[in-house]
């Protein structure tokens, strides 16, 4: 790991999220969704501790699960999350174009996603589900269906105003 | 009952096995496998034992269990396609420097890649500057990440044996890596170097950290005297490596060798193991009389000291003083051998130890056990080290004429001797303890209910009746069984006055660093079973009776547990959890 | 076993006229499709705006009011937002906010539809009033989507008088799990998720496990890229799901369920929390079901982005906050299953079908389909045709009536080339297969298969060997990593594509990646692998020219491979509008205004966006 992710971490809030959701094993995935919901990324001391509260895991199996899932990541995102759908749909469609018009906004280096302004991490992810709207993108939740390289860059640019002006 | 199936054609029967590869192998044939291990659960991953079945198409035999009339081919065209493509994938992807690889000859890969003919790789592989680093950081283990075929081997025997899960998958799909928490290396999480991790490696990714060169050069060195001793289980599996079979004891052959090596002085670690013995069994009464610290944990095993320091310090009381066996010896060595020697002095005397263990390696480097500024242990050798260092000067072992140690320390009881298997410590300590107490002579020597070292006999109790006093004795192997004793005794459940505990399955005869063996596992009970023959044909089997070990404290111990045993044979232990990577309670 | 009828506490036809009734009092019934599609295309500001216009319409002749219904997925996404007017017997599409006070002012109120928001089917040009006429639906026979789009899936009494918890109030009362099972194997239901498996079969040997605990587990990681029909039902219609995974617990002997929903889904999940929440409320799941002893209760799971979760022994080893790596089968999950115990596990589809076949019998559902394959299938028909969206249809049901009359045809005129069937498990066919009756058998035998029933169509400007490089860029990205073949195979036969899409592949590379496909399809541990090699192996068989057309000639037919293709402006037909320029993502076209502009080669990544913005066509690929 290049970059370095530690930081002061409430280990109150870690416990708080064990407690509500239960110290057990196959709790973990939601546990670790409900940490990652409160820090917006998975803190590696927050990965270790929770291998250290969970009975029958150790933190290099926590670390494991969390390395697993695209959905887990070990490095802040965006304040402004953006998915692009690159389905089968989304695809044929034109996903990449808009993809790539992100990456270079932002000046995405390989195997950086998130912006250096820390507003916006970029990502593709398989399939919404949205394939009749094809392609999509969904930023911080909300979809934006049959999106050209001339529709995103309006919506970035709205969400670019925005910050400027709050 | 025996049932039969077909294999390449062939009737063949079988019983109990839990699944084709067994069969397979008790039948004449053989499949290749990485992944498959009978010690650890069915994986599935390598897909090098696939087998063609009628009906069914190619599966891996490791994971099928066994049915009546099924016909099964291990060797067509399907199979071969299958294994070659496994084969060639995973040396592109793989570190080729054979040569200089501490595994080489010795690894599966190398070993099917050459039966299968591999001998031209179509696909791209890892670059060089895309090699991940060597941890080699530690005394035990060398962590070579560019040598991992991703078998999990490694990761099973981690979380099956020792149950703490110190290695770990990470990330997914064709950047999937094995290694400890975040990346770390193993000396900066809680890795108790059992080794058991590099037992089951078919590859160079986990080896033994090689101390080989330092020990020629300690014999080169005419200004130094190099006294060396071997553990109990040593002489059962070393033969292995020469052709021998599992269990045959080659102590002779051993102290022969090592002669012809060039090291001054040989000892046994059994005699230790009699010393050992002594002291904790009088350390397990007192403590009984005084109703303390109970119950007694023992403490011959690194791996075993190193996890309650690491993951109970709160229970280290319970922990035997005594120094191991082979901790013990050293310094007794160099504190008495100048008084029977001519020559030789504490300054230029070294002590090398061959041990079936890698978590010694780990355990010579403490800071408890140095004396006037130095180690009293000098090097530890594994019985693999050993084999390789005997091989290259030429002699073979099969064949060199067995030879005595040197005293005074190289007597040893069947006591002494059955250290080497899991329940033998308990047994041993139990014989002497029994006779000192009573006073009578215990005519029964034999304590079966702690012996055994398959799966099966991972715990082991036994009630022992002292005039009167039940004591409860309980033995287990492998620290994910030790861990369950430790939670009765936490919760107030423990109804045990003595737990032996062995890191390795089935204990040292089965260490991480006795002779591969992982693909077989009748090999540690033949071992074991080599021990407690010696046991029985060795002429005193009860600690206390060995006269070498009488004479010790006549002429210079004094009694077992004295100032004199304290300052040499005993030891203490300190809370290694703090301000480790596990340890929160300061954030 | 036991089969003494037993007498239940709750009487489900009095409970489905109550709901009729309660429905019926409500007014005027006007359907707003709230699934994720529509929601996208704004359908939570539409019914806004009815709820806003229409709260105090008193206005029908027989002064009922009006009342706004969201709904699940109506399937036509394309569309949205769609919005349906049952008693009036008309659909209006593409409707946004400011269309709503049109529409209540001239059709609710004065009885005169809005003609310019009427689908107009595009071969005839005219206007379709009726949901039944529009081409989209009028070949479809909707089982399992059925009430999707027609009921407030957060309303359990409009489910009730849908007919929910019928089937469940009827297994229960018979109270004869032996012949729930029948039932299910005599309607030749087979596993909608993928290999379908025969789903009475699979009851029957975890039902032979009976006795201990036992569990069942619904399958809702629809991972497949393409397919979101296991969504729909979910948010559209989550009581069906509860009470075929409540009917297959009786049947089996589980009293506890886990439905795994993957995380990109979260409306899904929303709903089915209160669909279950419902449920338990009016006692149809939880504790001593309408009062006949039977306990079912249902869990929810959340996924978190791994498409080999889909795989049953992955998604076991998920529930169970592993990593989601699958497990060599034997085990079977029927003997040794979630935390070791005999388990069933059903994909969303197959368990939504289960109480339509309780309640109308086996023999109504097998009247469906082909010999072999029964019922209907959902699949989600999406790319290069006119009419995307979710549609079902018979098991047999070609894709020449899918394509063409559901479809209705392929987009802006162009040519039909392949559909890709069964996403990164599944095939390409051609025009060849365009009449075969669509079952499992004739779509493995033709190299493809149904798989979760993604339909991707693709026209002549679709490369196929791109598609191939898609799919396995896919599946290499989504493999566990676990076994040998899937980890390094796909990743190899990754490398092969990228290099032949690149323009320097050789004619050698072709064998290697057939010898590798071979190799991943029949060594790989679990079916994500086992299927992995289908999209090349299939472009191989039907599209070999192209890839060859790749590698001898280094050129792509379809104009889409970028390395093997540029850019250019025709200075005669450029106006010098800028609009290229302004829409190139790396600056890579110069130019003044109103003169023509021209591309810089070397900053160019070929990425297609100028060409799409350019009003003049005026670029073109060379």
């Amino acid at each position: 790991m290049s970059t370095d992710t530690s930081c002061a971490i409430n280990y109150k809030k870690v416990d708080d999220i064990i407690a509500s959701i239960g110290a057990k094993k196959q709790n973990l995935i939601a546990i670790l969704q409900k940490v990652q919901e409160e820090f917006r990324f998975l803190p590696q001391e927050a990965i270790a501790y929770i291998g250290t509260k969970i009975d029958g895991l150790s933190p290099a199996e926590v670390y494991g699960v969390a390395t697993f899932y695209a959905q887990f990541s070990l490095e802040p995102k965006g304040k402004y999350e953006i998915k692009c759908c690159d389905g089968t749909a989304c695809h044929v469609r034109g996903s990449m174009p808009v993809y790539t018009y992100l990456t270079q906004r932002f000046n995405l280096e390989e195997g950086k996603f998130t912006s250096k302004d820390g507003l916006f991490s970029v990502e593709t992810v398989s399939c919404l589900g949205a394939c009749g709207l094809a392609p999509v993108v969904v930023i911080n939740g909300k979809v934006y269906p049959q999106m050209t390289t001339d529709a995103i860059k309006i919506v970035i640019d709205t969400l670019v105003a925005k910050e400027q002006e709050g | 009952m025996a049932n039969t199936l077909f294999i390449n054609n062939k009737e063949c029967e079988y019983t109990n096995e839990p699944n084709l590869l067994e069969v397979i192998r008790n039948n004449g044939f053989n499949v290749p496998t990485f992944c498959y291990r009978p010690d650890l659960t069915q994986y599935g991953a390598c897909r090098m034992c696939v087998v063609e079945i009628e009906g069914r198409g190619l599966q891996s035999s490791c994971t099928m269990p066994p049915e009546p009339g099924l016909k099964i081919h291990t060797n067509t065209e399907r199979t071969r396609r299958v294994r070659k493509i496994v084969l060639e994938l995973l040396l592109a992807n793989h570190d080729r420097e054979c040569t200089t690889c501490n595994k080489s000859g010795n690894c599966e890969l190398q070993k099917y890649a050459q039966e299968y003919g591999i001998e031209d790789i179509r696909f791209a592989g890892k670059k060089p500057q895309d090699f991940l680093p060597i941890d080699n950081l530690n005394p035990s283990i060398v962590r070579d990440p560019n040598k991992c075929i991703l078998c999990g081997a490694c990761v099973r025997a981690c979380s099956e044996f020792q149950g703490h899960s110190v290695l770990g998958f990470a990330n997914r799909g064709s950047k999937t890596v094995v290694q400890p928490f975040a990346g770390r290396t193993l000396g900066s999480v809680d890795c108790v170097f059992c080794g058991q991790c590099q037992a089951v490696c078919p590859t160079g990714a986990l080896t033994i950290k090689s101390d080989i060169e330092r020990v020629w050069g300690l014999i080169n060195d005419k200004d130094k005297k190099v006294a060396v001793q071997m553990a109990p289980s040593v002489r059962v599996a070393l033969g292995e490596e020469f052709g021998l079979n599992p269990g045959e004891n080659v102590i002779g052959k051993l102290n022969a060798a090592l002669r012809q090596l060039g090291f001054d002085l040989i000892f046994d670690t059994n005699f230790a193991a009699d010393l050992t013995i002594m002291e904790e069994a009088n350390e397990f009464i007192e403590r009984l009389n005084k109703g303390e610290n109970l119950p007694l944990f023992t403490s011959c095993c690194p791996a075993w000291v190193r996890y309650l320091e690491t993951h109970h310090p709160e229970l280290l009381n319970h922990l035997s003083t005594c120094k191991s066996p082979e901790g013990m010896l050293s310094p007794v060595i160099k504190e008495l051998v100048p008084k029977y020697y001519e020559g030789y002095d504490k300054e230029n005397l070294y002590v090398v130890s061959i041990m079936p263990c890698t978590a010694k390696k780990a355990e010579a480097i403490r800071s408890q056990l140095m004396k006037d500024g130095r180690f009293e242990t000098d090097v530890v050798l594994t019985t693999q080290e050993i084999a390789k260092m005997i091989k290259s000067a030429g002699i073979n072992l099969a064949k060199i004429k067995p030879e005595k140690n040197d005293s005074p320390f190289g007597q040893y009881t069947g006591a002494g001797t059955i250290f080497g298997a899991s329940g033998g410590v308990a047994e041993a300590a139990v014989r002497t303890a029994y006779e000192l107490v009573t006073k009578e002579t215990l005519t029964n020597l034999d304590f079966k209910p702690l012996r055994g070292v398959d799966k099966t006999h991972r715990t082991k109790e036994a009630i022992v009746d002292i005039k009167g006093t039940k004591i409860k004795v309980r033995v287990v192997s492998t620290l994910k069984e030790a861990e369950k004793s430790l939670r009765e005794l936490i919760e107030g459940k423990a109804d045990y006055q003595l737990l032996e505990v062995m890191a390795c399955p089935g204990g040292c005869i089965n260490g991480g660093g006795q002779p591969r063996s992982c693909d077989d596992s009748k090999i540690k009970e033949l071992r074991a079973e080599g021990l407690y023959k010696e046991d029985i044909e060795l002429p005193l089997r009860k600690s206390h009776e060995n006269p070498d070990i009488q004479k010790l404290y006549n002429e210079f111990l004094e009694k077992p547990n004295s100032h004199k045993a304290h300052e040499l044979l005993h030891t203490t232990y300190s809370d290694m959890f703090k301000n480790s990577y596990k340890d929160f309670s300061n954030k | 076993m036991e089969t003494e009828v037993k007498k239940l506490n709750i009487d489900i036809n009095e409970e489905e006229k109550k709901a009729r009734e309660l429905i019926n009092k409500q007014g005027l019934r006007v359907l707003v499709c709230n699934g994720t599609g529509c929601i996208a295309n704004g359908s939570n500001e539409v019914i806004e705006k009815f709820k806003e216009l229409g709260a105090d319409v008193g206005i029908l002749e027989e002064n009922k009011k009006m009342v706004t219904v969201p709904t699940g997925c109506h399937g036509f996404c394309e569309q949205g937002v769609l919005v349906i007017i049952p008693d009036f017997d008309i659909t209006y599409v593409k409707v946004k906010p400011d269309d709503v006070e049109e529409i209540i002012n001239s059709h609710i109120k004065d009885g005169k539809p809005v003609e310019r928001l009427l689908y107009t089917d595009p071969k005839t040009n005219l206007h379709v009033y009726k949901n039944e006429e529009i081409n989209f639906y009028a070949k479809q026979s909707r089982t399992s989507l059925k009430n999707c789009g027609e009921i407030n899936a957060e309303c359990i009494d409009e489910a009730i008088a849908k007919g929910a918890y019928r089937a469940l109030s009827k297994v229960l009362e018979q109270n004869n799990p032996e012949a729930v099972i029948e039932e299910i194997e005599k309607s030749g239901l087979r596993g909608r998720g993928g290999g379908g498996f025969p789903t009475g079969r699979k009851w029957r040997f975890t039902a032979a496990n009976r006795g201990g605990k036992s569990y069942v587990v619904c399958n809702g990681d629809e991972g497949d890229p393409g397919a979101f029909m296991d969504r729909s039902v979910m948010e559209g219609d989550p009581h069906k799901l509860l009470e075929g995974m409540a009917i297959a617990g009786f049947a089996i002997g589980a009293d506890e369920a886990y439905i795994y929903v993957r995380a990109e889904y979260p409306l899904a999940i929303k709903r089915l929390r209160i669909a279950i929440k419902q449920a338990e409320e009016r006692g149809f799941l939880g504790k001593n079901i309408m009062g006949s002893g039977f306990n079912f209760e249902i869990h929810i799971k959340e996924g978190a982005g791994a498409f080999v979760c889909g795989e049953e022994t992955a998604l076991m080893a998920s529930i169970e906050g592993e990593r989601g790596m699958p497990r060599p089968k034997p085990p079977f999950p029927a003997n040794c299953g979630l935390f070791g115990r005999p388990t069933l596990i059903n994909n969303v589809e197959t368990l939504a079908n289960v109480p339509v076949i309780i309640d109308k019998g086996a023999q109504w559902f097998s009247s469906f389909g082909t010999e072999k394959s029964k019922g209907t299938k959902t699949f989600a028909l999406t790319g290069e045709v006119n009419n995307t969206g979710l549609i079902e249809v018979p098991m047999g049901t070609t894709l020449r009536e899918i394509i063409f009359d559901i479809g209705g045809g392929i987009r802006n005129g162009k040519k039909f080339k392949a559909v890709q069937i069964g996403g990164p498990s599944g095939g390409c066919l051609t025009e060849e297969h365009l009449d075969i009756p669509m079952d499992y058998d004739n779509l493995i035998k033709a190299g493809a298969m149904v798989g979760s029933g993604g339909l991707v169509v693709m026209n002549e400007d679709t490369c196929i060997v791109e598609v191939a490089r898609f799919f396995m860029h896919f599946t290499q990205n989504e493999s566990c990593g676990k076994c040998v073949p899937c980890r390094e195979g796909t990743k190899n036969m990754l490398k092969i594509l990228e290099k032949i899409v690149r323009g320097d592949g050789e004619m050698k590379d072709l064998d290697t990646l057939e010898e590798l496909a071979l190799a991943v399809k029949e060594g790989s541990l679990c079916g994500l692998g086992k299927t992995a090699p289908n999209p090349v192996l299939s472009t191989l068989k039907y599209f070999r020219d192209e890839y060859i057309a790749h590698i001898k000639d280094k050129k792509c037919p379809a104009g889409v491979c970028s390395a093997l293709k540029t850019y250019k402006i025709n200075e005669e037909l450029c106006k010098g509008c800028t609009k290229c320029a302004r829409n190139c993502p790396v600056g890579a076209i110069e130019g003044t205004v109103k003169n023509p502009h021209k591309i810089v080669q070397a900053k160019c990544i070929k990425c297609g966006a100028c060409i799409a913005s350019c009003p003049f066509k005026a670029i073109s690929l060379v």
